[in-house]
């Protein structure tokens, strides 16, 4: 299997419990593996939590880190993907002074070109959003920071997979067991 | 109201009453059967105390010296019953002190149940007297754990812990209960855990992986057996010997595999590891076909992973799939518990037997014994070995012990030399080396299995970590034997210095107290052995005492462990001096 380092992006159906975060990021510690990014929302699955975590590794690495995953008693089930096998998206949002809106009117072609939106606007400041792909995060925010950015905060990876992933079905085959 | 309905209110009615968390604690250990447990009172584990008073007459607590004591008392139990061990402290260092044996516990797979308790929920996180994060700090050393801070979460967070510590691959769990839940009423039923849908403790056996390991085994040429304890805590051992014997396959033990087939059994071929038998280590990289059953290729037994086996195909039983290819690449995984599995191949597999190749095992046993095994058990030489000392409680148990070790020199001599006729004979803390282990684990091992003869194998460093509970041992009245083999050294280590560090001593030499006063300052019946010809008459009064006994050995000081594979060398690169 291949040992070369590449992004992957680990998905986790996990029940909704206090200390299930602790294990799971314990998992990548004790291995000296830095998380990427890190989201965990509601599944498509009443009461089931996803968690969406981006590491940089070796396949050999996904593959047993997923393992002691799934061992975690409160793991439904873990999967690694790469960045090819999913749909994947980041948000972030900036807060400029208002002021400048009027004063650098290449802002407005900035917003526009980006395809961000503007969330709220008043005298101070104004915040814009966009959602989109790291790249396209990071040029939006070098194209603002010549102008000064009074604020930026990205979000981690959320991503959705090509291939099915059979939750579900899992959890009826265990209700009817 | 229809006849169901009626039906379950009923049952309802019948079953639950209105009583404490601290009592509902009690009736569920009762519910599943514990009879004894290990533990050390104190300020927010006092309602429970309290309850255990009441139901002193169901259930026994054991007071032991230190929290840690309580853990290994519970391993000990655990290890030679087959049972959940149970433990329970109060919240701070009660809970912290707990931790060694948990992680212990985690490692070498024991079912532990392990209770502390908590400040009161509206103290926590606000660093209240003796509060502290149990719950984060044994996250990475527990199978699962969970804060209770509501009386009517306990029967089923008890009933999820018992489900879980003994289940698939077994471990510790602990269940922190804060002291209002503890005080609080609700109304008490109960009911066993069965299953939980996000664990799935035994992975189904795929067949297709049992006749492709059947066919495998049965071409090959050179096939060679490692088991560990899964072939234990999945009460595998019948169907182990079965496979053994109509295969006619060598077969090597880890540490923790030991006992699970007799030791006189003809294709019982030893120990693998850093200090096992020189065949099985040498030959795991001549066999054509290794099938590891309930191992996990831990460190200790390969070596480096580099030159392990690479010549061989691997066939890996196992019940928990993070272990396969964590280590070792296999050729096939047979995922499942062991004893299904093992009897799932045995129709399938060719009577056989491999004359030459168990040859090349004898041949190879001939040169030890020759070199190491002959010096140990019948030296020549002035001072004692820790193998002579073995060899003679092997003769006056006729190998019916249960040999509880500590960690260093003295237990790899224990684990090497011990003869072991019946299955859960060796009690050890294999993967965490815990020194301080066996004394504790010895009385978890003889109040469990009071019909068995237990002794306990310590050296005078790890004695002296858990010393203490030779007031457990007191206040029990276990007869416990107890054996310290004292070569005024940190044995272990000294030899690492001796070979690895050009002999610098760095803090390895002990000046030691008088043990044997120490013993008797507990009343325990007591010796001190110097000579060999004092050996054999001390260790039969020893077995013969109907109480416990305390037995020094004082053994040459800077004898050393061989053969070894010295650490990140090849198996093959074992060495004999």
């Amino acid at each position: 299997m291949n040992e070369e380092i590449k992004t992957f992006t680990i998905s986790i159906y996990t029940e909704n419990n206090i200390g299930l975060l602790n294990r799971i990021s314990a998992i990548f510690q004790r291995r000296h593996i830095n998380i990427e990014s890190l989201t965990t929302s509601q599944s498509e699955i009443e009461g089931v939590n996803r968690f969406v975590i981006v590491v940089n590794i070796s396949e050999i690495q996904a593959k047993k880190v997923v393992k002691q995953i799934e061992k975690q008693v409160e793991t439904i089930k873990a999967y690694y993907h790469t960045d090819e096998q999913t749909i994947f998206t980041e948000s972030c949002m900036f807060k400029i002074k208002s002021a400048l809106l009027f004063e650098e009117p290449q802002i407005q072609n900035i917003i526009k070109d980006s395809n961000s939106q503007i969330v709220t606007v008043n005298k101070e400041f104004f915040v814009l959003e966009k959602s989109g792909r790291r790249h396209e995060i990071e040029s939006l925010r070098r194209d603002l920071n010549v102008f000064g950015i009074m604020q930026f905060v990205r979000s981690g990876r959320i991503a959705v997979t090509k291939s099915e992933m059979k939750i579900s079905e899992m959890l009826v085959a265990f209700n009817n067991q | 109201m229809n006849t169901e309905t009626e039906k379950k209110t009923k049952e309802v009615a019948q079953t639950t009453e209105r009583i404490t968390g601290s009592e509902a604690i009690i009736r569920c250990l009762i519910e599943e059967g514990v009879d004894v447990l290990y533990g050390y009172p104190g300020g927010a584990i006092m309602p429970v105390y309290d309850e255990l008073f009441k139901f002193r007459d169901k259930i026994h607590h054991v007071l032991t010296r230190h929290e840690q004591g309580a853990t290994h008392a519970a391993q000990g139990y655990a290890r030679i019953s087959g049972r959940v061990g149970v433990a329970m402290a109060t919240s701070g260092p009660g809970a912290t002190n707990l931790i060694t044996g948990i992680a212990d516990a985690q490692i070498d797979s024991t079912p532990l149940v392990c209770i502390t308790g908590q400040v009161a929920s509206h103290l926590l996180g606000s660093d209240a007297f003796q509060e502290t994060d149990i719950v984060g700090i044994s996250t990475p050393v527990t199978k699962w754990n969970h804060q209770v801070t509501k009386a009517s979460e306990i029967p089923e967070v008890i009933a999820k812990a018992f489900y879980i510590a003994k289940s698939g691959r077994p471990g510790p769990v602990l269940i922190d209960i804060t002291k209002d839940a503890q005080f609080e009423e609700f109304d008490f039923s109960y009911k066993k855990c069965t299953g939980i849908r996000s664990y799935n403790p035994v992975p189904k056996i795929n067949i297709d992986a049992i006749e492709a390991a059947a066919s495998l085994i049965n071409q090959a040429k050179k096939p060679m057996i490692i088991w560990g304890q899964g072939i234990i805590l999945g009460k595998a051992e019948t169907e182990l010997k079965a496979v053994i014997e109509k295969a006619g396959i060598p077969a090597a033990w880890t540490i923790l595999g030991a006992s699970a087939l007799p030791t006189s059994h003809p294709l019982n071929i030893g120990m693998v590891g850093m200090h096992g038998n020189y065949a099985p280590n040498r030959l795991t990289n001549e066999c054509d076909v290794l099938i590891a059953i309930g191992m996990r290729f831990d460190d200790r037994v390969t070596g480096n992973l580099n030159t392990y086996a690479k010549q061989a195909k691997i066939i890996h039983f196992e019940i928990d799939p993070a272990e396969v290819d964590k280590n070792v690449k296999t050729d096939i995984a047979v995922l499942g518990d062991s004893k299904e599995s093992l009897a799932a191949i045995l129709p399938l597999l060719n009577e056989n037997s491999y004359p030459e190749w168990l040859q090349e095992f004898k041949d190879l046993y001939d040169i030890e014994f020759e070199k190491v095994i002959k010096n140990d058990l019948h030296p020549t030489k002035e001072g004692l070995t820790m193998g002579e000392v073995l060899n003679e409680i092997n003769i006056q148990t006729k190998g019916n012990a249960a040999i509880v070790s500590d960690v260093g020199q003295h237990q790899m001599i224990a684990c090497r030399y011990a003869d072991f006729n019946k299955t859960k004979s060796n009690i050890t803390s294999g993967g965490l080396g815990t020194m301080g282990f066996a004394l504790p684990a010895a009385i978890g091992a003889k109040m469990a299995a009071p019909e068995r003869e237990v002794v306990a194998i310590i050296g005078d460093g790890g004695f002296q970590m858990t010393i203490q509970e030779l007031g457990t041992v007191l206040q029990q009245k276990l007869a416990l034997k107890i054996v310290v083999l004292n070569n005024e050294f940190l044995g272990m280590v000294r030899q690492w210095q001796q070979l690895f560090f050009d002999r610098r001593y760095a803090s390895t030499e002990m000046t030691n107290p008088d043990f044997v006063t120490i013993a008797k300052g507990y009343y325990i019946n007591s010796k001190r052995v110097k000579t060999r010809e004092e050996l054999a008459d001390a260790v039969k009064e020893m077995i013969a005492s109907k109480e416990a006994y305390f037995l020094e050995v004082c053994v040459e000081k800077e004898d050393n462990v061989f053969p070894m594979i010295p650490s990140g060398a090849s198996v093959s690169d074992i060495r004999l001096s």
